[in-house]
C-alpha cells in the first residue's frame, strides 16, 4: 500500500512538473529554431533570432524603458512604503488601522481597474500617455506591497535598538539612516526586488497608459500580431531569464535574513 | 501591537509633525493615484459617451444587452472551472511536495514548481499558443502516434484559455497549500493515529479540514486574479467568446467609449466584492 502511494505520487508529481514546464521548454527550445516557424520539427540550434531581437531597436529601447520604469517606480514605491511603515510602526497615529487599510487597499483591486481609473483621470486632466504615467501606475500597485512587507518586519527588538540610539542622543534622522535602514535592509531589498519583478512583467497598465515609447511586455504584445514567430520566442526567453535573475536575488536576500 | 503603542507614547520628543511627515507621502499617493482615479471612473460611468448630463444608461445597457450579459456569464463560468480544476490539481501536488519529498529537497522542489510563475503573463500565454497551435507540439505528437487523424482545434478556444489559466494558478495554489500543510502541527496526525485512524481517515477528518481555510484563501485569490485578467483570454481564447476584461478593453480600443468601459469595470469589481462578502467568513486573512 505504502509503495503504491509512493509510486503514484512520483508519477503524479512528474506529470504536474511536465505540465508546468511544457510551455517554458517549448518557448526556449524554439527560440533556437533555425527556420522561420517556431513549430516542430526542431531545426536548430541557432542564435539568429536572438541576433534579430538585439538588432531590433524597438525591442531594445522597450527593454531599456522597462528597466527604467521598473527601477525608478520600485525605488519610489519602496521609499514611500518604508517611510510610512516606519511612521505607523513607531508612532501612535489617530485612525492608524483605517489609514493602513487605505494604503494596502490597491492590493485587492485588479490591475485592469487601476489602469482604467488612471486612464480616465489622466484623460480628464489632460495628462498625456507616457512612460511616466505607466510608472505612476506601477508605484500604485507596488507601494502597498512594499508597505506590507516592511511593516510586517518591524519587530520589537529593532525598536529597542532605535530606543537605545535615541537615549544616546541621536536625532531622528540619524536614527533613521544609521539604525533603521541598515536593520531593515533585508525587508527593504525584498520589497524592492519584488516590485522590480512585478513592474518588469506588468502589461495592462503600461498598455493603457503609454503610447509610442512603451515597455517590453507591450512591445511583445505588438509582436504577437505577426503570429507565431521565433523572434517572439527569443525575446520571451530573455524576459524569462531576467525575471529568474530577479527571483534568485530575492530568494538570496530572504535566505540571508533567515540566517541572520 | 500593544508594545508598539507603549513605545509610541514613550516618545514625547518626536512631536506630532514627524509621524505625519512619514506617512503623508504614501497616503497622498494612494489618495491621488488610486482613490481619485477610482472616483473619476465612477463619475465617468454615469455620463454618456456623446456628452450630456448624468445618466445611468451605461449600467442599463449592461443589463439589457444580451452580449454584455453573455460576457459576464462566460467570465463566471471560466473562472469557476479554472478555480475548481486548479485546486484539484494543486492539492495532491502540494501534498506530495510536503509529505513525500525528503525535507532537504523540499525547498528546491517547490522553487522549481513555481519557476514559470515568474514569466510575464504575455510570454506565458504566447508559450501556450505555441504548444496548442494547429501544427504545434501537442497536435504533432497526437497525429504522429496516430491518436487523431486531423489536428485538433485547440488554440482560440475556451479550452486554451482554461489551460493557460490553470497553468498559472496551479503554481500559485501549490505555494499557498504547501505553506498550509507545513504549518500543520504533526501532533494532530499523531493524535489521530493514536486514536486508531488510518492514513485515509486521518487525511479526510484531520488534515483536509485543517487546511480548508488556506484552500479557501487560495481559491478566492484565483477567482479575483482570473476574473480580472485580459491577456490570457485575449491571446489564447481569441475573439470567439468574450470575457468581461476583453469587453472592457474593446470599449476603449475600438470605440474610445470611456464611460461604458468604466461602468463595465465597476460592475466587474462589484461581482468580486460580492464574491468576497459571500466567502468572507472563510477568509480570515491574517494581518500583521
Amino acid at each position: 500500500m505504502r509503495r503504491i502511494v509512493r509510486i503514484a505520487s512520483w508519477l503524479y508529481a512528474l506529470a504536474v512538473y511536465g505540465f508546468i514546464f511544457l510551455p517554458v521548454v517549448v518557448l526556449v527550445l524554439f527560440s533556437l529554431q533555425a527556420t522561420s516557424f517556431p513549430i516542430p520539427p526542431f531545426t536548430g540550434p541557432s542564435l539568429r533570432w536572438y541576433d534579430a531581437v538585439l538588432s531590433d531597436t524597438r525591442l531594445t529601447s522597450a527593454l531599456l524603458n522597462s528597466l527604467l520604469v521598473a527601477s525608478i517606480s520600485s525605488l519610489a514605491a519602496v521609499a514611500l512604503g518604508f517611510l510610512s511603515a516606519w511612521g505607523f510602526a513607531r508612532f501612535v497615529l489617530p485612525g492608524s488601522g483605517l489609514l493602513r487599510g487605505l494604503i494596502t487597499l490597491p492590493l485587492t483591486v485588479s490591475y485592469l481597474i487601476i489602469g482604467m481609473g488612471l486612464l480616465v483621470l489622466f484623460n480628464w486632466a489632460g495628462v498625456p500617455k507616457s512612460l511616466l504615467a505607466a510608472g505612476i501606475g506601477h508605484v500604485v500597485i507596488n507601494l502597498p506591497l512594499c508597505f506590507a512587507i516592511i511593516y510586517s518586519q518591524m519587530g520589537d527588538h529593532q525598536i529597542n535598538i532605535e530606543r537605545a540610539a535615541r537615549d544616546l542622543g541621536a536625532p531622528e534622522w540619524k536614527v533613521l539612516l544609521l539604525i533603521t535602514v541598515p536593520v531593515m535592509a533585508p525587508a527593504i531589498f525584498a520589497g524592492f526586488f519584488l516590485s522590480m519583478t512585478f513592474s518588469w512583467d506588468e502589461f495592462v497598465i503600461s498598455f493603457l497608459l503609454t503610447r509610442f515609447d512603451t515597455t517590453l511586455p507591450v512591445e511583445i504584445w505588438n509582436l504577437l500580431r505577426s503570429g507565431l514567430n521565433p523572434k517572439t520566442n527569443a525575446v520571451g526567453s530573455l524576459v524569462f531569464a531576467v525575471s529568474i535573475v530577479l527571483v534568485v536575488l530575492f530568494e538570496l536576500t530572504l535566505l540571508r535574513r533567515r540566517k541572520a | 501591537m500593544n508594545s508598539v503603542g507603549n513605545i509610541g507614547r514613550a516618545l514625547p520628543r518626536a512631536g506630532r509633525a514627524l509621524p505625519w511627515a512619514l506617512v503623508t507621502p504614501a497616503l497622498g499617493w494612494t489618495l491621488l493615484f488610486f482613490v481619485l482615479p477610482f472616483t473619476a471612473m465612477g463619475l465617468s460611468s454615469l455620463t454618456a459617451h456623446d456628452g450630456g448630463g448624468f445618466t445611468a444608461s451605461n449600467y442599463s445597457e449592461f443589463f439589457t444587452n444580451p452580449s454584455y450579459w453573455q460576457a459576464m456569464v462566460n467570465s463566471l463560468e471560466v473562472t469557476a472551472i479554472v478555480t475548481v480544476v486548479s485546486v484539484l490539481l494543486a492539492y495532491p501536488f502540494a501534498w506530495i511536495l510536503a509529505e513525500q519529498v525528503p525535507e532537504r529537497w523540499q525547498r528546491l522542489a517547490l522553487m522549481l514548481a513555481v519557476l514559470p510563475f515568474w514569466t510575464s503573463y504575455v510570454v506565458r500565454s504566447y508559450s501556450w499558443l505555441l504548444v496548442l497551435a494547429q501544427n504545434g507540439v501537442i497536435n504533432r505528437a497526437l497525429t504522429g502516434i496516430g491518436v487523431v487523424a486531423e489536428p485538433l482545434q485547440l488554440a482560440n478556444t475556451r479550452f486554451a484559455t482554461v489551460t493557460g489559466f490553470v497553468h498559472f494558478f496551479v503554481m500559485l495554489l501549490t505555494l499557498t497549500i504547501f505553506a498550509n500543510l507545513k504549518q500543520l502541527s504533526p501532533s494532530y496526525r499523531k493524535a489521530a493515529a493514536d486514536l486508531g485512524a488510518g492514513p485515509v481517515r486521518t487525511f479526510l477528518h484531520v488534515v483536509l479540514p485543517l487546511t480548508l481555510p488556506g484552500i479557501m484563501v487560495g481559491a478566492f485569490l484565483t477567482f479575483v486574479l482570473c476574473i480580472g485578467d485580459y491577456i490570457t483570454p485575449q491571446i489564447l481564447g481569441g475573439n470567439n467568446e468574450l470575457l468581461m476584461p476583453q469587453l472592457v478593453m474593446m470599449q476603449i480600443g475600438r470605440r474610445g467609449d470611456f464611460p461604458l468601459a468604466s461602468a463595465l469595470s465597476i460592475i466587474l469589481m462589484a461581482v468580486v466584492t460580492i464574491a468576497y462578502l459571500a466567502c468572507a467568513r472563510w477568509l480570515k486573512i491574517e494581518r500583521a
